[in-house]
């Protein structure tokens, strides 16, 4: 299958279930809501070695916002649902009670909820205070601009994490060209690119040779070691893999946005599209290339 | 259909009506709902001689007239809907815990006491003792909400817990008067003594106050939860200044005769 010139492979991308939660950012500016949001979703790329992924996923104008501030939505995602709790906890009293005029809301409507603020306003030492407006309850935390304030509990889903893209490319140039033009088509609601810009380039493969390692270096992919290892999954015209990597609300909006990607990225240069997997046998959802695109033919 | 009872004899005194709860009307057929007993005075006295019956009970209730002496109408009440089309007497909704009533004129003392949950609207003035504990009773209003749009009498929100007092107007004196939590705000003026003896909980005034001298002033700036609160109270019907919503608001900590956890926010232009 074809989009344009660059070949589709008929593969999948094998991801896992997660569990995510989104939250709301305000500040008194643009500028606050945002140094607190790429704070937040900082080192947490993957959860091979940052424990989360998080990522923006919009910028709201003061009109979307709960107190009509500018803000950023933000979605975290982690692989079970214990350890979720634990990073929002971590991540928000670090990085949004800390910067200046920020608030941080709930911001995914669920039944399943962990507690946040309620364990942040420790940080108030006694001098906390409880607002129960309706049925939620928001936690005021003195702090020397003012006071944090921050939902008590957060919504949390499962979700779907690892979907993905493999852009192989004949040149560098054109492997980065593709990459920022999928980027820009797959970013939307429900879904976050966790890595730098959305793009990964040192893709990884399970267990190593060394034992201390639980993943290492995808090999097969690599085009320097095309002539080395036995296992190459790259054509002779291929010099450059980049990746992008997709965690989303559920699997319909990762696919979603793997065919939006496939369709922008599809560029002059770019040889072939194809997906990272394991066999099947280790994530529990499989998101076929050729389904997505026959999906929208039909 | 809702169900709908128009006043017909004004009471001489006092008419006692707390079966005039969704609660209490649910699954009566008309001639049961005719025989429903309300308390005239000290006699028991059928519900149709006071009022005219239209309608099933389908989980509105509509009253009509001049109903300020009747008294007691939704009290524990948990679901459904009551709409006063005129004014209401004293004790409205006591120990409310879920609902909605609306009141399209005044109301008397009492609006919600004891109230745990549920919404009461009024959109004109209401009388002494809003959201309050009874006499005798230590925790008044501990969850829901009352919107007066109008000025409210004396004692508001007297031993609050929990819940949202909003009124529109003035309030009088003793607002918040041993406040245990809850918030109260006031858009008018507050009388005297505001939030005397209150041991946690907010009372914010949109105007100046005279506060007592066990009130401490602590800063001014702009507490980002009254964004949220006066957003949600312009949402329901009253009609708060953006410069308020956005402004800067003094804080005075208090009681100190009490526990010194409570806070008076008074907006600075």
């Amino acid at each position: 299958m074809k989009i344009k010139s660059t070949y589709i492979e008929d593969t999948f991308a094998e991801a896992f279930k997660m569990w995510a939660a989104r939250f709301i950012i305000t500040a008194e500016s643009r500028q606050w809501a945002q140094a607190a949001a790429r704070s937040v979703t900082g080192f947490a790329t993957s959860v091979i070695g940052c424990k989360c992924e998080a990522g923006i996923e919009a910028e709201l104008t003061p009109e979307e916002t709960p107190d009509r501030r500018p803000g950023v939505s933000v979605l975290l995602f982690t692989p079970d649902r214990d350890s979720l709790g634990k990073r929002l906890v971590e991540r928000i009293g670090q990085c949004v009670m800390t910067c200046p005029t920020t608030v941080c809301y709930n911001g995914l409507e669920s039944e399943t909820t962990v507690n946040v603020g309620g364990q942040l306003r420790y940080f108030g030492d006694g001098y906390q205070i409880s607002k129960k407006l309706g049925e939620r309850r928001l936690w005021r935390v003195p702090v020397m601009d003012g006071e944090f304030l921050v939902d008590e509990l957060f919504g949390i889903q499962k979700a779907v994490g690892g979907g993905n893209l493999l852009l192989l490319g004949k040149t560098a140039a054109a492997t980065l060209r593709a990459a920022k033009a999928a980027v820009k088509a797959m970013r939307g609601p429900g879904i976050i690119l966790p890595f730098p810009d959305g793009v990964v380039r040192s893709g990884s493969k399970v267990g190593s040779r060394y034992k201390a390692l639980i993943a290492s270096t995808n090999d097969a992919w690599c085009p320097t070691l095309k002539g080395v290892v036995e296992n190459s999954a790259l054509p002779e015209d291929v010099n450059c893999v980049l990746e992008i990597v997709i965690d989303g609300l559920d699997e319909s909006t990762v696919g979603a946005a793997m065919h939006r990607g496939m369709l922008a990225a599809a560029k002059p240069g770019l040889r072939r599209i194809s997906a990272g997997n394991y066999g099947g046998g280790l994530g529990q959802h499989q998101i076929h290339l050729h389904r997505l695109l026959e999906a929208t033919a039909a | 259909m809702s169900l709908e009872l128009t006043l017909l004899t004004q009471p001489e005194v006092p008419l006692e009506a707390d079966v005039l709860s969704p609660d209490r009307l649910q699954s009566l057929n008309r001639s049961e709902l005719e025989r429903l007993e309300l308390y005239y005075g000290n006699v028991r006295t059928p519900l149709a001689e006071f009022f005219s019956i239209n309608g099933d009970f389908d989980g509105d209730l509509h009253l009509t007239g001049d109903l300020s002496r009747i008294k007691h109408v939704g009290s524990l009440m948990t679901r459904g809907s009551i709409h006063v089309h005129g004014d209401i007497g004293a004790h409205l909704g006591t120990g409310m815990s879920g609902g909605e009533i609306r009141i399209d004129g005044n109301a008397g003392d009492w609006v919600g006491p004891e109230m745990q949950g549920g919404r009461i609207l009024v959109e004109g003035n209401a009388g002494h003792l809003i959201g309050a504990a009874y006499r005798g009773g230590a925790v008044g209003m501990t969850g829901g909400e009352i919107i007066i749009k109008g000025n409210v009498g004396n004692e508001t929100g007297h031993a609050m817990r929990g819940g949202l007092i909003a009124v529109g107007g003035d309030s009088g004196d003793f607002t918040g008067v041993n406040m245990l939590a809850g918030t109260i705000v006031v858009c008018g003026r507050p009388g005297i003594r505001t939030a005397a003896s209150m041991k946690r909980g907010s009372v914010i005034s949109l105007h100046e106050a005279e506060l007592l001298p066990t009130f401490s002033y602590d800063c001014c700036y702009h507490p980002t939860y009254i964004r949220l609160y006066l957003q949600y109270i312009n949402s329901r019907g009253l009609n708060i200044d953006e410069a308020c919503i956005n402004g800067n608001y003094e804080r005075w900590s208090g009681d100190a005769v009490e526990m010194n956890r409570g806070e008076i926010l008074i907006y600075r232009p």
